[in-house]
């Protein structure tokens, strides 16, 4: 039996049941379906999948052919190998906990059973993705999510933001999968397959082939690796398709959490690694997928530290933690930049979920109307402070050692850009703490600051604030175990552990080979611990103790200020540069010159003279038929004419 | 013949999908005036009629075969050796089931919103119907000539009768448009006639090789009429004036059908006939397509009015058609026809879907709506399925056919591939944005308390959301019906030895 097909069909399976009845049969009831698909799927990966992978045995099956054209042949079919088994747990177990969670915080929306359906049909489509065997099931599962994600970034699409918002991260990521797709052209044309097996099998044949691509001469390997890694710079949110991410927080919180956090965005990580065979071809490529992830790592935790709004903050802390993943791809540590996605999910899901539960309670999302929640939401602090911490790589905890393991990779192994990435991470390991605390001290900490339950006294309006329902904060508490222990299954030989994750992936993305002693690995551990805690120890200083020390330094430094707060000013370059010009092309110049100008006038060649004629006609409107009987008449006579004549 | 497979069913199959609309529009000619209704109700009896009349087409078609199938042939005219010559493949089989129901979603559609000369609508419906139809089977030149100058006199009138405000100018541009490709089109055949020895046999005609030089003029007299139809850039321009102001049905017909006779007519015709002059003018047809793809999606961009929008965007698909046509490998042939059928379904719906509002609001300006799906959410629903697929999300026809047709453009021509994807990032920046302006934001006042779909209007829009869902996610099932034919016009193509002659000669030999 495949009992594996029943881990996405579950899902979509929910999605059919929400999206024809929901609306009038199910009403207030649309969460069962979806929770107990996805639960269901859960189940299956937990009792049945993961156990037959541990076991060793990875699973390759066709289920039907989709597409037949020539030499083009293409079946929608699975594979489940440690690395699909990683995302599998990771999906069903975030998605399971997000849905229950969002039974109470969608509680009364009037587009309850929408929400729902749409989260079924997402948690089908990244199932898909991580599921498929070939690249064109991967690029289906790919869209599915974009879409999913557009659907849910635009819930409320009655507010403009949120359908900007939308519309804006699925544009955005079409230019990441322009690349994606050119990539999947050139893996056809180069394997003539996109099925992983062959393609991966016979992938040594084209190390150091050159091919001409629009005119230059370039390496194979590199070319395929790099426009795929395209697709992953816009699905992963990095530098410079990030653009979307932070403007996607107008969506609902779980979907932030489910979407934003935990899988979609990671489906670029999963695509480097799936594909590592190409990547590990090329040191171009490679570079380039360390830089980029460094980069973008560095990039957005700056931002991430002048923002007011709590879920862009997050935002911001998940387009950083995603370049460390891509960082410890590039550096040839695929294992480690997966092992970093799995407690991400975790912890991240968690930072989101709190949010929401300090957003489901306060009505705002600017940390300057929050502050001394700790009180009112006392099991949200708690998971929230957990969260943090995990993030901000607190010893002990699964972000400290999935972190860790990517900075010593990125220090330790043969990448000719290792040590420059390896710097920029360790000053991200500073950064993490710095605004991850800096968000959970203004709004827990010091003084309520919320306008409208100031005016009247603050005792009155503060009343009204009260932690989370229990269908909430019980995901919150399994999470916050996640965020804590989940970890602990990658533990380093060198603190006693066995490195199990990475082992266990291995068969799927091969094992880095590192050079380095266990005094550095252990120096490099207590460097970055040290930065984390002084990090942390800064946020504790600025925002607890001298708290109007912040608002000073911003003004001393308004010039690096104004930048990071304006987010380098990116949005508005492309604005610019892209979205303007090419409107005003449009109605200025295709729609006002070149067609109704330049090709009414040549190609119709008497412009004039037709609305002549049909000004004439308009007065012999009932004629028309005739004129035209006479027309076809003259042009039955030509043929005859001319057939007699020629005979 | 060996080269057709005749009819062997119990019924002239493809006589009687052409001449049962053709009965029905004389029974409502015959019908008597005082009840108008018995018009609409004919032409949906003849119509879903012809449609399960049709179904053998696609259930007992022979897939392992590139022969001509279901054939009939009788002498016509024997003093000038034409032909009464019907018959079907791979290539043409779709585009005869896609009319036979769009026939019938066109009477739905129109079904309360045509309330002058009742009558004369239905039966200019019906007869556009047979004769496209007519034009999809026909195997004879003259006939097939006939039906496709044919079909013009009853979309003329749908569009001048029952059009919008600028509904005249619309339909002369439209008929001038189409008839001077038209007549370059006729000088080919009777060139063709000529030189093959006084036949209108198509499937003879394609036997026989013709000297280059007349190869390129008659593909080009053949590109007139086809060009226009389909419409290529930089000849498109009478496509959004007529859609614009063509009533429902009427643009319905015109982008579910009537512009796929252009790129059927590069299939049937140039590619099979010309292939030496369609190999050598290959560059000049992807440009030209490239050209489409993305002038009409950015020109997308500009539209304030909804339909003019739609029909805009069929340039650029129509684009993608063209480009998978004249990549001449397998991927961009059958990526080509799919998409043919794809835009037809899809665009079709779009203006169906259109009509059902503008039957509401009587607006077509992007600007008088906004809050739709707050309004009518199952049409929003529906929208946007139609609107994902015209964007090419995989799991829609849409995404099968553009996929197949970037990567053979692509194994083409790298330059070429990468410049139409870019058509693709265009496409989703208009239909999402277009989807916003409609549905999204606040509730427009001017659309505030409309209904929504009722159940005809939902079963009008049915069918075309199965089949966006059907040929999305099971594309072999079309797919597997075109293998055959369109290898067989590869080897066509490729095989035919170059044969070099002046143009003097041929004219000579022509004329003699």
């Amino acid at each position: 039996m495949k009992y594996y097909l029943l881990i996405p069909f579950l899902p979509l399976a929910a999605f059919m049941i929400n999206i024809l009845l929901g609306k009038e049969v199910l009403r207030d009831k649309a969460h069962w379906p979806s929770i107990l698909a996805v639960v269901g799927s859960w189940l299956v990966t937990i009792t049945s999948v993961l156990p037959q992978v541990m076991a060793g045995k990875i699973i390759n099956e066709d289920l039907y052919t989709w597409i037949v054209s020539g030499t083009f042949n293409v079946s929608v079919g699975f594979l489940i190998d440690p690395l699909t088994a990683v995302m599998l747990v990771v999906v069903t177990t975030c998605a399971s906990l997000i849905h229950i969670y969002a039974v109470g915080y969608m509680h009364g929306d009037t587009g309850y059973y929408r929400f729902f359906a749409y989260m079924s049909l997402f948690t089908f489509c990244m199932l898909m993705l991580v599921m498929g065997n070939n690249f064109l099931q991967l690029y289906f599962g790919w869209e599915g999510v974009g879409l999913c994600s557009y659907f849910l970034i635009g819930y409320y699409f009655d507010k403009k933001s949120a359908a900007d918002a939308g519309k804006k991260a699925f544009i955005v990521n079409r230019f990441g999968d322009f690349g994606f797709g050119i990539g999947v052209f050139m893996i056809f044309l180069t394997f003539g397959t996109l099925h992983y097996t062959p393609v991966f099998g016979n992938v040594a044949g084209i190390a150091g082939q050159t091919v001409n691509f629009l005119g230059w001469n370039v390496d194979l390997p590199t070319l395929i690796a790099l426009l795929l890694f395209c697709g992953a710079v816009g699905k992963s949110a990095q530098v410079p398709l990030h653009v979307w991410l932070p403007d996607a927080m107008e969506g609902p919180t779980p979907v932030s959490a489910l979407i934003h956090a935990a899988t979609m965005v990671t489906a670029g990580v999963f695509l480097v690694a799936r594909c590592s065979p190409i990547f590990n071809l090329s040191e171009v490529a490679m570079n380039t997928v360390a830089i980029i992830g460094a980069i973008t790592m560095f990039f957005a935790a700056t931002i991430a530290i002048t923002q007011n709004d709590i879920k862009r903050i997050i935002a911001y802390s998940t387009c950083s933690h995603l370049g460390y993943m891509f960082l410890a791809c590039g550096v040839g540590a695929y294992g480690a930049g997966i092992f970093h996605l799995y407690t991400h999910a975790f912890f991240k899901a968690l930072l989101f979920l709190a949010a929401g539960s300090v957003i489901h309670a306060v009505h705002t999302n600017d940390i300057r109307e929050m502050g001394g929640l700790k009180k009112y939401l006392p099991i949200t602090y708690a998971v929230f402070v957990i969260a943090g911490l995990s993030a901000g790589g607190f010893p002990g905890l699964s972000g400290f050692f999935s972190k860790d393991e990517i900075i010593w990779s990125a220090y330790a192994s043969h990448s000719s850009v290792g040590k420059f990435v390896w710097v920029l991470a360790v000053a991200g390991a500073f950064f993490t703490p710095l605004y991850t605390f800096r968000l959970i001290f203004l709004t827990f900490h010091g003084k309520h600051r919320g306008a409208h339950h100031g005016e009247q006294g603050g005792h009155h309006g503060e009343h009204h604030i009260h932690e989370s329902p229990k269908v909430m904060t019980i995901p919150l508490m399994l999470l916050a175990v996640g965020a804590v222990a989940a970890g602990w299954v990658g533990i380093p030989p060198i603190l006693g552990g066995g490195a199990h994750f990475t082992e266990f992936l291995a068969p799927s993305v091969g094992h880095p080979e590192f050079h380095g002693t266990h005094a550095e690995e252990l120096g490099v551990m207590a460097l970055s611990t040290g930065i984390a805690l002084f990090g942390l120890g800064l946020a504790a200083f600025l925002y607890l103790r001298k708290t109007d020390l912040p608002e000073k330094i911003a003004k001393t430094f308004s010039a690096v200020y104004n930048v990071l707060y304006n987010k380098y000013f990116i949005d508005e370059l492309y604005n610019f540069t892209i979205v303007r010009p090419t409107v005003w092309i449009a109605k200025n110049v295709l729609v006002a010159v070149t067609d109704a100008k330049i090709i009414e006038g040549i190609v119709n060649g008497v412009p004039g003279a037709i609305g002549r004629f049909s000004g004439k006609l308009r007065r012999v409107q009932t004629g028309l038929a005739q004129h035209y009987g006479i027309m076809m008449a003259a042009g039955a006579v030509f043929i005859i004419a001319l057939v007699l004549l020629l005979r | 013949m060996e080269q057709v497979i005749m009819n062997q069913l119990s019924y002239p199959i493809l006589s009687t999908v052409i001449f049962l609309p053709v009965l029905g529009a004389v029974l409502i000619l015959l019908s008597r005036r005082s009840w108008e209704p018995s018009a609409k109700w004919i032409a949906l009896g003849t119509s879903i009629a012809t449609f399960f009349l049709s179904l053998p087409l696609f259930l007992n078609f022979d897939k392992s075969t590139h022969k001509m199938q279901f054939a009939e042939r009788f002498s016509w005219i024997p003093e000038w050796n034409i032909n009464y010559f019907l018959g079907v493949d791979g290539i043409s089989v779709l585009f005869i089931l896609l009319s036979t129901l769009t026939a019938i979603l066109c009477v739905l559609i129109s079904w309360e919103s045509i309330k002058m000369k009742v009558k004369e609508f239905y039966i200019s419906i019906l007869l556009t119907t047979a004769f496209m139809i007519g034009v999809f089977c026909s195997l004879d030149f003259f006939l097939f000539y006939l039906f496709w100058e044919a079909m013009l006199i009853p979309m003329f009138l749908i569009i001048g009768v029952w059009g919008g405000p600028n509904r005249i100018y619309a339909a002369i541009k439209f008929f001038l448009y189409t008839l001077v490709g038209s007549v370059l089109m006729l000088v080919g055949i009777i060139v063709l006639y000529l030189y093959a020895g006084r036949t209108f046999d198509i499937l003879e005609l394609m036997t026989k090789n013709y000297p280059y030089t007349m190869q390129m003029w008659l593909f080009w007299a053949f590109f007139a009429a086809f060009a226009v139809k389909v419409p290529m850039w930089p000849v498109h321009t009478w496509l959004p004036d007529a859609h614009t102001e063509a009533p429902t049905a009427g643009s319905v017909i015109l982008a579910a059908v009537l512009i796929k006779m252009g790129a059927y007519g590069f299939l049937r015709f140039s590619l099979p006939l010309f292939p030496e002059a369609a190999k050598a003018m290959t560059p000049v047809m992807l440009v030209l397509s490239v050209i489409g793809i993305i002038y009409g999606a950015v020109i997308c961009l500009g539209q304030t009015d909804l339909k003019r929008l739609i029909a805009y965007s069929s340039v650029s698909h129509m684009g993608f058609v063209t480009l998978g046509i004249f990549a001449l490998n397998s991927q961009g042939l059958e990526g080509g026809i799919l998409q043919m059928l794809n835009h037809g379904i899809v665009t079709g719906a779009l203006f169906l879907s259109v009509g059902i509002v503008y039957d509401r609001t009587h607006t077509r300006q992007i600007a008088d709506y906004g809050g739709l799906a707050s309004v009518m959410p199952v049409y929003a629903a529906f929208f946007m399925v139609f609107t994902l697929s015209a964007i090419g999300l995989p799991a829609t026809n849409g995404f099968v056919g553009e996929f197949l047709i970037l990567l053979g453009a692509f194994a083409a021509n790298k330059l070429i591939g990468v410049l139409a994807c870019t058509g693709i990032i265009i496409g989703a920046a208009y239909m999402l944005w277009l989807y916003q302006r409609v549905f999204f934001l606040e509730i427009n006042n001017k659309i505030a308390g409309l209904p929504d779909m009722n159940v005809r209007e939902t079963i009008t829009l049915l069918p075309m959301l199965i089949l966006v869902i059907w040929i999305g996610v099971y594309p072999n099932a079309f797919l597997s019906f075109m293998h055959a034919s369109v290898q067989h016009l590869l080897d066509r193509v490729n095989s035919g030895g170059m044969q070099e002659a002046s143009i003097a000669k041929t004219l000579m030999e022509v004329v003699r």
